[in-house]
């Protein structure tokens, strides 16, 4: 970090994002989470309760001890993936506690049940499968097939060099470009990737946090060039920093000055981009990153607070950007506790934006969310049974009612998908939604004694984390200080010892396994994707006009020292003039430099 | 007893890095966890260290194994420079095992390089360890 530059400033106003303070409302929502709990509820009468206590005591004792006892091996230590103890059986007791209007109904506060009135009934989720490798011509020719093939969304996964912000000829690029999605390295690589695709008619996703702001910058570009206005642009960039500290650990400056350039993109996008999308808050990498799912939901939706916090600080009123705030969730094995994790996200959110941030506008309770299937979840070993994952993973997200879905290919434990395991990850979605009657009602597990219970028990931990966070010194603080990446990190540790220990079973793995080898054919990326777009970049610098590209950059490096500025307008200018990417991040880099994390062993 | 005090005092110093753009650490740190968990001494590079920023590392720390992952593909440019690195740099002693997702016919050019271990995603701790440690006993210990 450079001295004497203000980075980003924070006014007294936020706590989750900046400080801790005593009695504040986390401390208060933690307590009355459990409070809640305790008080009966009038969702049963007392004496039909006072009835399944009696059946319930007597069932224990005597049929269940009985039967167990003579049935050899039955468990007593059943829990969840995050360690939640289980009952053998759910009953009115475990939900007597509750109102009926804290569960309410679809499309009404506080949306336990889902976020529309009508959920599937008026149309399924978005398939948005994710894409995106090699050269922007094959990522091209990926986009127009998915979109052939019935797709209604699209997503562009990019390399490592662009998400870290380096040009495909930089050194640090060698040997990455075009492996782990796509190279972008100026506007002419988004020119290609989205040739022939309509902008106006289409919904892209990209999968880009560090360079985010670029990113979207050069895709108004090429929307311009396709002669479609800012305002008519819809999809979601990333742009989740915070989590990139916490799991993902793809930065290029310190926290202080993303956060600011997010802050910058907020009022940007409010003003000329309405419908986009600009922060896709996610768990999935958190989750990916070891956490448990207990974790995921506390730390996105923390993130999540902090990022309504930035909002509110740059001067915006929360009814203006928090519907194009949407979330991003994991979905893996652990069949209910994922989809109690999805309807306890609902309800925080909609509560905490409610009672905490005043917020009157309904639009602006909702958590609208994408999901993912697990990519950690995925084995090399017997490749195929992967297909059977995904399909139990996808189902539990869309019984936790989301808004769009990616299913992973069976071989992506070892590569980037091939066409035909990418066509099954999108069939598996199609069967559910159109053969197995799922959509036809809405929240179908709600109700269920085990899921309402589970979802209250999920939420109550995820406000006790809040609490801790808060009082470790707000979400910058325990990022800092490596706070929320140990806890990840020691969640992983043990879910690995669980298995190395049998206390898990991963099929294929640690059980049923057989001796195999690298058994399924997976797509190889060569050097050619570097060596052509290395050729295209050259030509690039060759025939742009160097002095305005110059004058660009210049403009967009003071706006970068401004902290009063907002730096997309100046970003705009230089992506359309064909300043590489690599050049527009080294601007910030100048100006913030870059960021080492703290130790984490 | 001379010896028996040697013994105990010979813990192996281990260097765990991701020489390249690769931030998925959830892999390493877990491992680091679990070579702390069995006595060694672990030192972590932290993110994004260049090959020759781990060679480095590998020289001043006078560790007796680096242990390299990487996910992201680019192993073959990595895992190779950091051996040649350390092969300059008077460290051509030091064990170099890998890990990650290593396709299975890139790795008899890794083995010949003497780059060995190269276990994927699902190994055990347990047969990770003791490949690091037969290394060690063997070539640096001369067990």
């Amino acid at each position: 970090m450079v001295e004497g530059i203000v980075y980003f400033q924070a006014r007294p106003a936020s706590d989750m994002l900046l400080r801790g303070s005593r009695d504040s409302y986390w401390k208060k929502a933690a307590r009355v989470a459990v409070e809640r709990r305790a008080k009966a509820g009038t969702l049963y009468d007392r004496k039909a309760v006072e009835s399944v206590r009696r059946g319930l005591k007597q069932w224990e004792e005597t049929i269940y001890r009985e039967w167990s006892e003579k049935a050899q091996g039955t468990r007593a230590d059943f829990q969840t993936a995050s360690g939640i103890p289980l009952k053998p059986v759910y009953s009115p007791l475990d939900v007597a506690d509750a109102d009926y209007p804290d569960q309410g109904f679809p499309g009404v506060y506080p949306y336990l049940r889902g976020v529309y009135p009508n959920m599937y009934r008026g149309r399924h989720w978005t398939m948005r499968m994710f894409s995106g490798f090699g050269t922007p011509e094959d990522t091209n020719r990926r986009l127009k097939l998915l979109l052939k093939h019935g797709e209604t969304g699209l997503s562009v996964a990019f390399d490592m060099p662009t998400l870290y912000g380096y040009d495909c000829d930089h050194q640090k690029a060698h040997g990455e470009v075009g492996r782990c999605g796509v190279n972008v390295s100026s506007l002419k690589d988004m020119e290609v990737i989205f040739d022939g695709i309509p902008l106006g008619k289409v919904s892209t996703s990209m999968t880009i946090n560090a360079p985010a702001t670029v990113l979207t910058c050069m895709y108004a570009g090429v929307a311009r060039k396709q002669g479609v206005p800012m305002s008519k642009l819809r999809g979601t960039v990333q742009a989740d920093m915070l989590k990139e500290y916490i799991a993902q650990k793809e930065w290029v400056y310190p926290p202080e000055a993303h956060l600011r350039l997010v802050r910058d993109l907020m009022v940007f996008c409010t003003k000329e981009m309405p419908l986009w999308n600009y922060i896709s808050i996610s768990g999935y990498h958190i989750r990916e990153a070891g956490s448990s799912a207990v974790q995921e939901l506390a730390f996105t939706l923390a993130d999540g607070f902090g990022y309504v916090e930035l909002g509110l600080e740059a001067g915006l009123k929360v009814e203006q950007f928090a519907p194009r705030l949407s979330f991003f969730f994991n979905s893996t094995m652990d069949f209910f506790e994922e989809i109690a994790k999805f309807r306890a996200a609902r309800r925080i959110w909609a509560r905490v934006l409610s009672e905490k941030y005043g917020v009157k506008d309904k639009r602006s309770l909702l958590m609208r969310f994408h999901t993912q299937t697990s990519g950690a979840s995925l084995t090399w070993q017997q490749p195929i049974n992967n297909v059977v994952r995904t399909a139990i993973e996808a189902l539990a997200a869309v019984l936790g009612g989301t808004q769009s879905l990616h299913t992973n290919s069976f071989d992506e434990a070892w590569a980037l998908p091939t066409e035909q395991a990418a066509e099954v990850a999108l069939r598996t979605q199609q069967i559910i939604a159109e053969e197995t009657g799922v959509p036809s009602v809405i929240d179908p597990l709600g109700g269920s004694y085990y899921v309402e219970w589970l979802t209250e028990q999920m939420e109550e931990e995820a406000y006790k984390y809040f609490d801790r966070i808060e009082s470790a010194g707000g979400l910058l603080k325990a990022i800092k200080t490596g706070f929320l990446q140990r806890e990840i990190a020691e969640n992983s540790y043990r879910l690995s010892k669980r298995v190395e220990e049998g206390k898990d079973s991963v099929v294929g793995v640690n059980k049923y396994s057989k001796q195999e080898k690298e058994p399924i054919d997976f797509l190889k990326i060569d050097f050619k994707a570097q060596k052509s777009q290395v050729r295209r970049l050259a030509a690039v610098r060759r025939t742009r006009d160097e002095p305005k590209v110059k004058a660009a950059l210049a403009k967009l490096q003071k706006a970068f020292e401004d902290e009063e500025a907002n730096s997309i307008y100046p970003m705009l200018d230089a992506v359309t003039h064909y300043a590489t990417l690599g050049e527009i991040v080294d601007a910030g880099r100048t100006v913030w430099g870059t960021f080492k994390e703290p130790m984490l062993l | 007893m001379a010896k028996k005090s040697a013994a105990i005092q010979k813990r192996i110093r281990i260097l765990v890095a991701k020489p390249g753009l690769d931030g998925h650490d959830r892999g390493v740190l877990v491992l680091a966890r679990a070579f702390r968990d069995a006595g060694m001494e672990v030192i972590y590079s932290g993110l994004l260290p260049s090959p020759e920023q781990v060679a480095q590392m590998a020289i001043d720390e006078d560790v007796d194994v680096v242990a390299l992952s990487l996910l992201n593909g680019a192993h073959m440019t990595a895992f190779p420079k950091v051996k040649r690195l350390l092969g300059r740099t008077g460290g051509k002693d030091i064990v170099v095992v890998g890990g990650g997702i290593i396709p299975e016919e890139d790795k008899p050019k890794l083995l010949r390089m003497g780059i060995t271990g190269l276990y994927g995603p699902g190994s055990s701790f347990e047969e990770i360890i003791e490949h690091v440690r037969g290394r060690v006993r063997k070539e640096r210990w001369k067990e």
